[in-house]
């Protein structure tokens, strides 16, 4: 009894509840683990001591910590842990826990550390290993990244595993049978003799014993879930309408709470006047906040009503008011001291270049873009003096978690935060603004869960957007081929923007700056990537595929154009110049797919691109039709390597979804600052895409990589560009800025 | 005042001017209706007033006159609207967040068009907003609804 109450006390590590007669696999193994760096680089099996499954009298609780922002993780990580437990989808119940430590992700750091994805070396992959031991220490649990696939992989099918043979250790004792004669399925495990006894059932009895690490994960030909259409675990839920999201939480005795802060992003509030607000109906109180003031009410609608009444002087903006000067700030920053890492340099650019004119020269911009899920920001608070419950959806639960601490004097271990269903994030949800708000508001009313809502003006003026980019490219061709190819990208530094709020300093350059540009593996004789990073400007934060989502589109429509140039095939010398096989398979299945060559008749164009971003390498052919009432996008052909596909379903609707997002808001969105605010404020101005500009989109999987890869993100790098160099390839226009409808009209 | 949601009178003692949406969320406590914009861009509130496809944030709750249906009186996970089946079998949802309004507008589509063709789909659907990009499964979700329909009643 003695070990099962240890195992119990220590269960706070995965969840709120204490297990009665339960088991939680692995959980009391984690002081040995993420703390000592030293043993990161675990043997086979030892990984598996991860508390990841929870079996007790009400069953099978899978905990999957990277949440679910619409990507289907909850789903995917699932599978993982089911296929080796072997448990139905049916039978298991999903939570994403509470944040801890234990589930830190590793993958995350791969992007930080200096050497390509596709450089498998002794040194790269030492050198990620220790970033990773690092990133355990740190215990830095954020969804992110197309992450959440390669940090799982192995990791949860090991956690599946490990229960699994600690389950038939507790059933070897329970029934005197020896372990190598029983099996398991559905749930439970099959006794020689044709009884069977359930996990439920076992589970105390496996809490008492020391979990079975000695496991062997079973060959991909033996699976029965990975790689398999299944039913999403949420999918009849959100076809019904019966799935709650953060925003739809209720809490008992909760009342409603809107905020208005300064529109122009950190600046003050000088004064303010609530007096017609205090008279409205409904309306409980109004605070000030930093920079702004709440208003709580009766209902949300009132809450927001109220919160407009309310007239405000406010301060400047601490970034420069107008949109002229922000471009202006980042043309002046392609300056040797503002140089933050040139990490490709092939060949003899500088000598290339001094012989002679490029045969091409232009330069690239890429506007600030909101993110707006659609469903605005939310957190439900309660504060009392002894806790702290914070109800949201969230991609960094810890940074929320030790930020409410610190907010309300309580330790972290009185701060729960319960992740909740999001309607989408796109790098949203990496920010907690929202969640600081909601805790002071909670403060004033103790006691008293509090609901605070953004209005969508006022996640519009709070979004923190994508970066705003600049590039600068040349290059030289040679007998018909690309020989020469110069780029220089300047862009303030996002992750400085991002990590700067939550007073995490990264130091060293910035991987953003030149992510989807300097790891393209392209073996073009003097080749140059140089990053500069700009001032800080208007404050950012990571934007679906970060700084690829600008430097693909730089990097693949300067290669566009220097192919045209050399006069070759924009599919051929991509190939002829790809030195990396997975990669130069993507393009070749591309080519098969839309039948590259072919003729598409006329007014029609057809263009490629190709970038490798988060390891992931994906090609994109667009057809274009040149109609009277603008372009028209035809067709999109995607083909993505990712390793292994998981969750096929998912990765289909990944892909489309990613590509949709690339195209969308490189034709139609863009967010620019007038006096200091930013003058697009609901989706009547930055709407994305609609359906009736949606084209046709077929997506290939390849498998051929050696390691597995997200797709979360990579699918919207290639978008933007494909889609310009089928618009020259229709019109003999090219488009160098973003978004494309300043240039040209689309159907 | 009184409404008709789902079949059921409800009285709600609100103002005037208070959007539907709110009315269905906040104070029945009708979660499937979404917010999302509040200007009838994103149509995530979209319900049913006598069949008709309408965006709740933008009708004020006095002004409704007939019989309010949400995704909640459509269907449920037990008893299947044709289109939420069909939703269901197309794994349409990524975040799922816009799903409800695009599933009311479905439906009405198909209510008054039992056979639309890809140019109707497209122009009728286009008033709801998805930002994960499920428009592909949208549309091949409500093809095989309508033929489905079109099955049924032949």
């Amino acid at each position: 009894m003695s070990k099962l109450k240890t195992i119990t006390r220590r269960t706070f590590l995965i969840g709120s509840t204490a297990i009665a007669g339960g088991v939680a696999f692995g959980a009391y193994m984690y002081k040995r683990d993420p703390l000592n760096p030293l043993t990161a680089n675990l043997k086979e099996g030892e990984a598996a001591i991860t508390p990841y499954v929870k079996i007790d009298a009400s069953g099978i609780t899978l905990i999957t910590p990277r949440t679910d922002l619409g990507q289907g993780t909850y789903s995917m990580q699932a599978m993982l842990i089911a296929e080796e437990l072997d448990v139905e989808l049916d039978q298991i119940k999903v939570d994403p826990g509470m944040p801890d430590p234990a589930y830190y992700n590793t993958a995350l750091s791969d992007e930080g550390a200096p050497f390509r994805p596709t450089d498998d070396s002794f040194a790269a992959e030492s050198t990620r290993s220790f970033v990773d031991a690092a990133m355990k220490f740190l215990g830095l649990q954020i969804t992110g990244g197309s992450t959440s696939v390669p940090d799982s992989y192995e990791k949860l099918r090991q956690a599946g595993a490990v229960a699994r043979e600690t389950l038939k250790a507790a059933a070897s004792q329970q029934s005197g049978v020896s372990i190598d004669r029983l099996k398991t399925e559905k749930g439970m495990v099959q006794l020689p003799d044709g009884a069977s006894l359930s996990y439920v059932e076992l589970a105390p009895i496996a809490a008492t014993i020391e979990p079975i690490k000695d496991i062997e994960l079973r060959s991909p030909n033996q699976w029965r879930l990975i790689g398999k259409k299944v039913l999403r675990h949420d999918i009849i839920a959100k076809s019904t309408g019966t799935l709650p999201y953060g925003i739809d939480f209720e809490a008992e005795g909760m009342v409603y709470a809107a905020v208005k802060i300064n529109p122009r992003q950190g600046g003050a509030m000088n004064s303010y006047d609530a007096t017609e607000a205090e008279k409205m109906r409904g309306v409980q109180k109004i605070i000030p906040l930093k920079n702004g003031i709440a208003v709580i009410a009766d209902n949300t609608w009132r809450a927001f009503k109220a919160a407009n009444a309310v007239t405000f002087d406010w301060g400047q903006a601490p970034y420069p008011a107008e949109m002229d000067a922000h471009w202006q700030t980042l043309s002046d920053s392609f300056t040797p001291d503002l140089q933050d890492s040139r990490t490709r340099d092939d060949g003899e650019i500088d000598n290339v270049f001094a012989e002679g004119p490029p045969d091409f020269e232009a330069d690239y911009r890429a506007p600030y873009v909101a993110h707006q899920p659609l469903e605005p920001l939310s957190a439900i608070a309660k504060i009392t003096d002894e806790r702290a419950d914070i109800w949201t959806g969230t991609q960094i639960p810890g940074f929320v978690r030790s930020n409410v601490a610190k907010a309300t004097g309580l330790t972290e271990e009185q701060v729960f935060v319960h992740v909740l269903y999001v309607g989408g994030s796109f790098g949203h949800r990496l920010e907690d603004d929202v969640v600081k708000q909601a805790v002071e508001i909670a403060k004033s009313i103790k006691g008293t869960p509090i609901k605070l809502t953004y209005s969508r003006e006022e996640d519009f003026a709070h979004d923190y957007p994508r970066q705003i980019a600049m590039a600068r490219a040349k290059g030289k061709v040679k007998n018909g081929k690309v020989d020469s190819f110069d780029l220089s990208i300047a862009m303030p530094s996002v992750i400085a923007s991002q990590m700067g709020r939550q007073n995490f300093p990264v130091p060293g350059p910035d991987p953003a700056i030149l992510a989807g540009a300097w790891e393209q593996p392209y073996a073009i004789p003097n080749y140059r990537t140089t990053g500069y990073r700009a001032p800080e400007l208007a404050p950012i934060s990571s934007w679906r595929s970060v700084g690829a989502s600008s430097n693909g589109f730089f990097h693949d429509c300067a290669l566009d154009e220097l192919i045209h140039a050399a006069g070759a095939d924009p599919l051929e010398e991509r190939i002829r110049l790809m030195w990396h096989e997975p990669s130069r398979k993507v393009l070749e299945a591309v080519g098969e797919m839309s039948n590259w060559g072919s003729d598409l008749g006329e007014n029609r164009g057809r263009g490629v691109a190709f970038c490798l971003s988060f390891g992931t390498a994906v090609a994109e052919v667009i057809e274009v039709t040149n109609t009277e009432n603008g372009i028209k996008i035809d067709n999109v052909y995607v083909a993505a390597e990712v390793g292994k596909v998981i969750d096929p379903i998912n990765f289909d609707n990944l892909v489309k979804g990613g590509v949709i997002w690339g195209l969308g808001h490189a034709m139609n969105c863009q967010i620019t600052y007038a006096d200091g605010m930013a003058q697009q404020s609901n989706f009547h101005d930055h709407e994305g895409m609609r359906l009736y500009q949606c084209p046709n989109i077929e997506v290939r999987a390849l498998e051929n990589g050696v390691k597995v890869r997200g797709i979360g993100e990579p699918p919207v790098p290639p978008a933007a560009p494909a889609l310009a160099n089928a618009i020259f390839a229709a019109t003999g226009k090219r488009i160098r800025e973003m978004p494309f409808n300043k240039h040209i009209d689309f159907v | 005042m009184r409404l008709t949601i789902n079949g059921k009178s409800e009285t709600v003692d609100v103002e005037d001017d208070m959007p539907l949406l709110w009315v269905l969320r906040d104070e029945l406590d009708i979660k499937g209706v979404k917010y999302g914009c509040g200007i009838a861009q994103c149509g995530a509130c979209t319900v049913h007033i006598d069949g008709v496809a309408v965006r709740s944030c933008a009708i004020r709750a006095s002004d409704v006159e007939g019989e309010i249906t949400t995704i909640e009186g459509l269907g449920n996970p037990d008893a299947l609207h044709i289109v939420q089946k069909a939703w269901i079998d197309h794994q349409v949802a990524q975040c799922g967040y816009c799903q409800s309004g695009q599933i009311m507008s479905a439906a009405a589509l198909l209510d008054q068009n039992a056979n639309p063709s890809d140019e109707e789909i497209d122009n009728y659907m286009s008033a709801n907003l998805c930002r994960c990009g499920t428009y592909p499964r949208i549309r091949e979700a409500i093809k095989d609804a309508a033929s489905k329909l079109s099955a049924g009643a032949a």
